[in-house]
């Protein structure tokens, strides 16, 4: 019959083909790209990105190095932030600020992602009693605070870049094990698994070709996340003290010396709180907007 | 004739989509009788549900209805505020949907959930409601209504759910009953259960029942009138006997050609070619032309309007005559 | 039973655990497959006749009985022998937008399978891949295309396309056409009869839809609760349904009539499916059976024979 065959090359499918690129990757983009909130948000966060690898180079003052005739100075043109009780330059305490909140948070973030997908994968594709236990497990994290568990294990462990990292990072794993799970368990039970253990692929095959496609997007959102959760948790610690042992500069320890003197000298609260929550917000805005992308249900 | 129940003029849906519009109702007219089963049938995309749904302002989100009116008892229901609507929905209309499952209140005791259509619309007090409840479900077939009237709605089969759909649906006693796939979701033995209670329920009560299906056989054998919807416009409208005996529209004479039923085994059958596409553009011309075996080039510029064709038979095609003659 | 069948089945059961109950899916069944021959299996929901196709194709393991494919009992087969199987025997499902990886585009969907046993070489399996495309009625651009950017129709012929890449002899067909509009149906249903032909292929054809059934099948079997009610050649069963359950689904059926004499009167039908959890004794078709009689409710009925070939499970059947 030639009519099906010409009814099926539908011109409607050929302009589409033709007017993609052939990945779902910017068919997400396309649609990331709607999202105005999430659009503003990553170039905040780009900028942050920035901010944290340069920062130390085009800081126009040391972080170590305060200047004792101009402390607790307003914004001005030397100091654009304004300086803090001991004269370091507010501005070039954040930029510094920056790379390492950066570095903790995508560590911490990392090792919390990097726990909750093997515990997750092996819940999910084992079964059974490796299920059970690793989902107890997941429900005992899940009822801790898990603010004081990384509090009680920087106590542990110390300040450093490493124990920070590992304090924010072990207790948060427990989110991404879940949801590993239940998107693996979700489609080992599916319709797409089946018939591809009816083609004869082996269980790697299906793991890798069948699963682990459908899984990125979730895992990219929920690491979108992530990040600036472990952000705020890392200017919690410092609040509470428990931070980066100053003089390293960071984002909680500028909020907690300014808490002290907020009457006097407001800039040193607003300059780094905005900064802080803005980005936080950006990061949020950014989630967003991959999630709107990637979901299953933006798909059409 | 007398006046009509409901009459639906000239009605235009479109719904928004992210990248464009689907034009997906273009121009519908139909007047339903008292005492009548009108059946509309279609593929996916015909128009056949939105036009139903958007009357009765069972509009997703992203529809609007964009012209056209759908007068009920005087009123048109297209003017009417969403207060208003809910007044008259479940009262004088009742509605009924492919899936029961996800219309009952699955925390609600089934009982509860027949009374309280009486309730809200205060159509009995509650004493009377209760025991309308019991008659109601003894009527639609649940055997042990009494102590039935506890389960909730997982407790029961996909047949029993949709009698209690239709419980609730007409506990207000409507005039119209609209129904949309009612019997799609459910096994043929129970799809014939479910038709046989609905055309008693009909006769008893004199309601009209407006049917949304894809399937001809149901159409055809329930219906006292047919229209075929495409492409969201009314192809061809006919009393069932009519439209048996001389169907007339190129696309419902393909459709009838092209289902498989009982008895084909052996037999060549032609399937209608293509396939049916989302309206994202302002049709013009006849939505079937591309398919269509008769289309000429009037067709694709001239939308034809649904004219008369016989006694209570009304087509939309140019070229009707010269299809009737092939046809023999 | 014929010993030139491609596919036996003999005395195969299947129970499921549901919330501590026993859920018997599939009750000792039996039939035999000549190739290039289609058996249809028809039933309502809790027939058991998807559970059944997946026993066939050891998707699912059978709790009883064994299955016999091309002379070899795969009863038994260990993981590696029966991936090696799956080539021989393949299914198309009813929803094949949800068995192809949204992620693939249809030329790797189609590719991967071939892919898995290692046939040929990269290049000749995009090669055959336009050749399987073209033969199910798809241009080739098709296969850059991603699933949702497909019709229905388009998919089930995608996911034929994948199945027949591995030149299979059984082809399991679940609920096929069953998502599809009427007009769509048809053309998916020949493409079938053509492929068989062409092909040669054995069909194992599960639907709910009797007259799809019918048309494509040279022997049927009608299950009800997870037992084979009756079996018959096609026309024999649609001629003579012995079994009162065949003739209650065959009375259910609404025929577009071809005057207005033959519009049908709604009839009324007694009972309902029961829950497979909690099946009626003796025959299982008995609470709505209007010629039901007291052994009915005790005593199971054996498969009787009614005619040559024709079979039936009913008390009543001479």
């Amino acid at each position: 019959m030639a009519g099906t065959v010409a009814a099926a090359r539908s011109d409607a499918l050929n302009q589409k083909i033709k007017n993609r690129h052939r990945s779902s990757w910017y068919q997400g983009w396309k649609r990331f790209k709607r999202n105005r909130l999430a659009v503003v948000g990553l170039v905040w966060v780009v900028l942050f990105f920035l901010a944290g690898i340069i920062g130390p180079w085009v800081a126009p003052y040391d972080y170590r190095v305060g200047d004792f005739l101009a402390i607790n100075q307003g914004p001005s043109w030397q100091h654009i932030f304004g300086t803090d009780n001991v004269g370091h330059d507010m501005f070039s305490q954040i930029l510094y600020s920056v790379r390492s909140a950066l570095i903790i948070a995508l560590g911490a973030t990392l090792v919390s992602f990097v726990i909750g997908v093997i515990l997750g994968l092996w819940a999910g594709l084992r079964g059974g009693l490796a299920d059970v236990i690793i989902m107890r497990g997941v429900d005992f994290m899940m009822t801790l605070p898990g603010f004081l568990f990384a509090l009680i294990l920087v106590v542990l462990l110390g300040r450093g870049y490493w124990s920070l990292i590992l304090a924010i990072g072990i207790p948060g794993w427990a989110g991404y094990a879940r949801l590993i799970r239940s998107l693996v368990l979700g489609m080992r039970n599916g319709e797409m698994v089946e018939a591809a253990t009816a083609l004869g692929a082996s269980q790697a095959h299906i793991a890798r070709r069948y699963m682990l496609p459908n899984v990125v997007g979730s895992m990219a959102v929920s690491l979108a996340f992530g990040i600036p959760g472990d952000l705020a948790q890392i200017a919690g610690l410092s609040i509470f003290g428990m931070g980066l042992q100053p003089p390293i500069p960071s984002f909680g320890n500028m909020l907690a010396a300014a808490g002290d003197n907020i009457l006097g000298f407001p800039w040193l609260l607003y300059f780094p709180a905005g900064i802080f929550a803005i980005t936080l917000l950006a990061f949020l805005f950014v989630a967003d907007g991959l999630q709107e992308a990637f979901s299953p249900k933006g798909g059409n | 004739m007398s006046q009509p129940l409901l009459s639906i003029d000239n009605l235009h849906v479109r719904f928004a989509r992210s990248e464009d519009e689907v034009y997906a109702v273009n121009g519908i007219s139909f007047d339903v009788y008292e005492n009548e089963a009108l059946g509309i049938v279609g593929e996916s995309g015909s128009g056949k549900s939105v036009t139903l749904m958007s009357s009765i302002g069972l509009l997703r989100e992203n529809g609007k209805i964009s012209s056209g009116t759908a007068h009920f008892q005087g009123k048109d229901l297209l003017k009417l505020k969403p207060r208003q609507l809910e007044d008259i929905r479940g009262r004088d209309i009742g509605v009924i949907f492919q899936d029961p499952m996800t219309s009952l209140n699955p925390i609600m005791r089934i009982g509860d959930q027949i009374m309280e259509a009486m309730l809200t619309h205060r159509y009995a007090s509650r004493k009377e409601a209760f025991e309308r409840t019991l008659q109601l479900m003894h009527e639609i077939g649940i055997p042990d209504p009494k102590s039935r009237f506890k389960n909730y709605p997982h407790e029961f089969s996909g047949g029993m759910r949709q009698r209690i759909m239709i419980a609730i649906a007409l506990a207000c006693e409507p005039q119209l009953l609209i129904a949309d796939e009612p019997t799609t979701a459910l096994d043929v033995t129970v799809q014939m259960q479910i038709l046989a209670l609905l055309q008693d329920l009909r006769r008893k009560r004199g309601m009209s029942v407006v049917m949304v299906t894809h399937d001809f056989g149901v159409a055809t054998n329930f219906c006292d009138k047919i229209i075929v919807m495409y492409g969201g416009q009314i192809m061809e409208m006919a009393r069932t006997d009519q439209f048996i005996r001389r169907t007339a529209h190129p696309y419902s004479i393909g459709l009838k050609r092209s289902i498989i039923e009982v008895g084909h085994r052996g037999k060549e059958i032609l399937p209608i070619p293509g396939a049916s596409k989302a309206l994202t553009e302002e049709p013009v011309g006849c939505p079937f032309a591309a398919r269509c075996s008769f289309a000429t080039e009037r067709c694709f510029q001239e939308t034809p309007a649904l004219r008369i064709y016989g006694e209570d038979h009304h087509i939309a095609c140019h070229h009707a005559e010269e299809v009737a003659r092939h046809a023999v | 039973m014929p010993s030139n069948s491609l596919l036996q089945v003999e005395n195969v059961s299947k129970t499921f655990r549901v919330r501590g109950k026993k859920l018997h899916a599939v009750e000792n069944v039996s039939f035999a497959l000549e190739a290039g021959k289609t058996l249809g299996l028809v039933g309502e929901s809790g027939s058991g006749k998807s559970t059944l196709g997946r026993l066939v194709l050891r998707l699912l393991d059978s709790d009883k009985g064994r299955v016999v494919f091309d002379g070899t009992d795969i009863t038994k087969f260990k993981k590696k022998d029966l991936r090696a199987l799956r080539r021989d025997m393949q299914i198309i499902f009813q929803d094949p937008s949800a068995s192809l990886n949204p992620r693939m585009t249809v030329g790797e969907a189609i590719e991967d399978a071939m892919a898995i046993h290692q046939i040929g070489t990269k290049a000749s399996r995009q090669q055959r891949v336009s050749e399987l495309l073209e033969k199910v009625g798809l241009p080739e651009e098709v296969k850059y295309a991603y699933p949702h950017e497909l019709s229905g129709g388009q998919l089930q012929r995608v996911g034929i396309a994948r199945a027949l890449s591995l030149n299979p002899k059984l082809l399991i067909c679940d609920e096929p056409v069953s998502a599809l509009d009427v007009s769509i149906q048809v053309q998916v249903i020949q493409l079938l009869r053509d492929l068989q032909k062409e092909f040669n292929l054995t069909y194992i054809f599960i639907s709910h839809n009797l007259a799809v059934v019918e048309y494509l099948s040279d022997e049927i079997a009608v299950l009800y609760l997870g037992e084979v009610v009756e079996q018959a050649p096609a026309d024999e069963l649609f001629r003579k349904p012995s079994h009162p359950y065949t003739q209650v689904l065959l009375n259910s059926i609404l025929k577009i009539p071809n005057s207005p004499e033959q519009r049908q009167k709604m009839l009324s039908i007694q009972g309902e499916i029961p829950s497979p959890l909690n099946p009626p004794s003796g025959c299982a078709f008995h609470p709505r059976c209007s010629f039901a009689t007291d052994a009915c409710k005790t005593v199971k009925p054996e498969r009787r024979q009614v005619s040559e070939g024709h079979y039936a499970a009913c008390h009543l059947v001479e």
